[in-house]
């Protein structure tokens, strides 16, 4: 016998040391998640209710100039001109500002719905849409629990319109969302989600008097990128409390993971039944003959 | 020797351009009824068609931020699909179980079903509102494989294609193709199979396009068995649909029927009709658990529990029992009338699910447009137009030509169709 005990041990010892190392070396990038989602923290708590985020969006993304104040009767939902509206909620605790847009959902139901891709996750965390993929099929719209994509019904050339973070045209190179940049009293801020949700934290523990202690966006609709605090519970302020914690997406994983397995299974089982009740008929005609 | 020429030689050496020419023009009387009512809408809803492209889909229809989909998704698509599900049941039983006694109504199944899924792909492109867009999914510009609209649409393009190709023989024999004819037939089996596995994907897929709209849908409609139950109720949908249409044919298509399958329509509907009654069984306790599963014996007591209560007994358990009953007693008029019921329980499912309890809790409900019901008469007229020219001149409902029959029994010389040629 050519292996000696020491070379045994040498040999046990070496792989032992590169399943050991090899294992944690593979694990080693799906610890370090690259998925670091960027977000917006609103404060309304902090929010005066200037609507100069309204302006400044409306701005930035060339849509018209949203009503003043005189103009306003009730609350207003975004529209197809409008990507964010800011209303006044008469609640438990004095009137409260509430800014309303996309959330950005971490796994977006519309992206999801979307059958080519035009409504898209970017890494960076905003969800976009590309009005050269889109064919206007507004299944974002049925799929979207916030009820969000909005479409221009009264153009033949009509767009999805819904805040994109202003990821192309300011997030991309480095500067803030316009809402962000321009919010006099601070009431939004920028950031990766984890900081987000740290500083939100920070702030419900310092003034708990202050806020309703909870963080409406870090588990609805499995996690959102835009967060919410509040001074009230998030019902009186008109944010959807009955969306579900998990992702919307996995409410269609189970049938379209059954897919392949139809396509593998039916047809060979169809086959099989056929030649199954072909037989019968070839003994069926020996018989008669 | 060129196609054209082996065309020209397979049609009896006539030409193949002065014979297409000849089978344009409209047989028969002008001034029917149907012609009557059918024209001045057909003509209005075109207009309508141009206004919408030009002026965009809020010019014609009611549709909203809140309600994305109505009428031409609701109706024309989701539930026209459903009663296109006749062709996979019936090319089902007579390919695969080899059910010999159905074979007569194949045909003018598929031709329905073929025409079904044209005129309703047709009306999804109405409600489009990038049309020049709808190529981006099929080429490739992005796949989006976490969809199920992806993959409904896929399956409509493929099973449009297998339709087609199932058909296909009948073309053939119209042309006077003997070559081709002898090709297309042999592919029929495959596009069969292929065909059942995709109807089962996207007829249940239809239902899986609102499971993402939980929150949006009335409690009694949605639950995440949509997918199952949309797949059963288009079993009975589909064949209440045959039953339904073969006793229309069998009066305004009366002579083209041969007096032997005038005979055999009454033991077709009667089998249909115990399929009907087993499939509406099975679909009623799946509706049954459902409910119970979802614990919401609260919401009976509601308007919309109302609602919910005539659908399901009015239209599911009552025409079941006259399936069952019909065929104890062998009546065809019962058959009929429990066939027209189903239909309108489906109809009713359907629009429950798309559009009546499709946010049910809104202050200002959707309700469609005349401009939205015209477009979609429209549609359905011109696909009847389309059936009835192409039954009046292909082999759809008479016999084949002698040819084609003589070339089957030569290339099976082991099966059925041996008695016959004794």
């Amino acid at each position: 016998m050519d292996l000696h005990r020491r070379d045994f041990f040498k040999v046990l010892g070496a792989t032992g040391i590169t399943l050991a190392v090899g294992k944690e070396l593979e694990a080693a990038p799906k610890v370090k998640n690259d998925l670091e989602f960027h977000g917006i923290l609103y404060d309304s708590a902090r929010c005066k209710g200037c609507r100069g985020c309204e302006y400044d969006c409306a701005d930035a993304n060339g849509l018209p100039e949203p009503p003043p104040n005189k103009d306003i009767k009730g609350l207003r939902k975004p529209d197809d001109k409008h990507r964010t509206v800011v209303n006044e909620y008469k609640t438990s605790k004095g009137i409260v500002y509430a800014k309303m847009q996309c959330m950005h959902c971490n796994e977006p139901a519309c992206g999801a719905a979307c059958l080519t891709q035009a409504m898209t996750k970017t890494k960076k965390g905003p969800v976009i849409w590309r009005g050269d993929k889109c064919m206007g099929c507004r299944y974002c719209m049925v799929s979207c629990p916030f009820d969000i994509p909005k479409f221009e019904y009264h153009s033949p050339n009509p767009k999805i319109e819904k805040c994109t973070m202003c990821f192309e045209t300011r997030v991309q190179k480095g500067e803030l969302p316009a809402c962000v940049e321009n919010c006099p009293n601070e009431a939004l801020l920028f950031g990766t989600r984890r900081e987000l949700i740290q500083e939100a934290r920070r702030r419900i523990f310092e003034k708990p008097d202050l806020y309703y202690d909870q963080i409406y966006g870090e588990h609805e609709a499995g996690g959102t990128c835009w967060l919410y605090l509040s001074p009230v519970p998030f019902k009186e302020i008109g944010l959807n409390t009955s969306i579900q914690t998990a992702s919307y997406p996995a409410l269609t994983k189970g049938f379209l993971y059954s897919v392949p397995s139809v396509f593998v299974l039916v047809p060979a089982l169809l086959l099989g039944i056929q030649q199954a009740t072909k037989k019968d008929n070839l003994k069926n005609e020996s018989e008669d003959e | 020797m060129n196609s054209s020429h082996i065309i020209s030689a397979d049609n009896d050496g006539k030409s193949i351009r002065k014979f297409l020419l000849r089978e344009l023009k409209p047989k028969g009387k002008w001034l029917t009824p149907f012609n009557i009512i059918s024209i001045p809408i057909i003509i209005l809803g075109i207009a309508l068609i141009i206004i919408r492209f030009w002026k965009g889909i809020g010019a014609i229809t009611n549709l909203s931020q809140e309600i994305p989909w109505g009428l031409w998704i609701g109706f024309d698509v989701v539930t026209g699909v459903a009663f296109a599900g006749g062709a996979y049941v019936i090319t089902f039983m007579v390919y695969i179980l080899n059910m010999k006694k159905y074979h007569s109504i194949v045909r003018v199944t598929v031709l329905n079903g073929f025409l079904a899924y044209l005129f309703y792909a047709g009306a999804l492109l109405l409600d489009l509102g990038r049309p020049w867009n709808v190529i981006n999914p099929i080429i490739g510009n992005n796949f989006g494989v976490s969809s199920v609209l992806f993959l409904v649409a896929w399956h409509f393009l493929l099973y449009m294609i297998a339709q087609l190709i199932e058909f296909s023989p009948a073309i053939a024999e119209w042309l006077g193709a003997r070559r081709a004819h002898k090709i297309l037939s042999g592919m029929t089996l495959a596009a069969v199979i292929f065909g059942i596995t995709l109807s089962m994907l996207h007829q249940s897929g239809l239902g899986a396009l609102y499971l993402m709209a939980k929150e949006k849908i009335h409690p009694l409609w949605y639950s995440e068995f949509i997918p199952i139950l949309f797949f059963v109720s288009s079993i009975f949908a589909g064949l209440s649909m045959v039953i339904f249409e073969g006793s229309i044919s069998h009066r305004v298509f009366s002579d083209q029927i041969s007096n032997k399958n005038h005979k055999a329509q009454h033991g077709i509907i009667q089998g249909l009709a115990k399929i009907c009654a087993g499939t509406m069984f099975v679909y009623f306790f799946l509706q049954l658990l459902v409910f119970i599963h979802g614990k919401h014996w609260a919401l009976i007591n509601t308007p919309m529990g109302y609602w919910y209560l005539l659908e399901i007994i009015g239209f599911v358990l009552i025409p079941m029992v006259l399936f069952f009953y019909s065929y104890r007693t062998n009546n065809a008029f019962i058959i009929r009338l429990a066939s027209i019921l189903t239909m309108l329980g489906v109809i009713l499912n359907r629009l429950n699910v798309t559009i009546i309890g499709f946010r049910w809790d809104m202050a200002v409900r959707y309700v469609p447009s005349w401009m939205e019901i015209v477009v979609t008469l429209t549609v359905l007229f011109t696909e009847i137009w389309i059936f009835r020219w192409v039954i009046n001149r292909l082999p759809v409902l008479r016999e084949s030509p002698k040819w084609a029959n003589e070339e089957k029994a030569l290339q099976k010389p082991a099966f059925g169709d041996k008695h016959q040629r004794a």
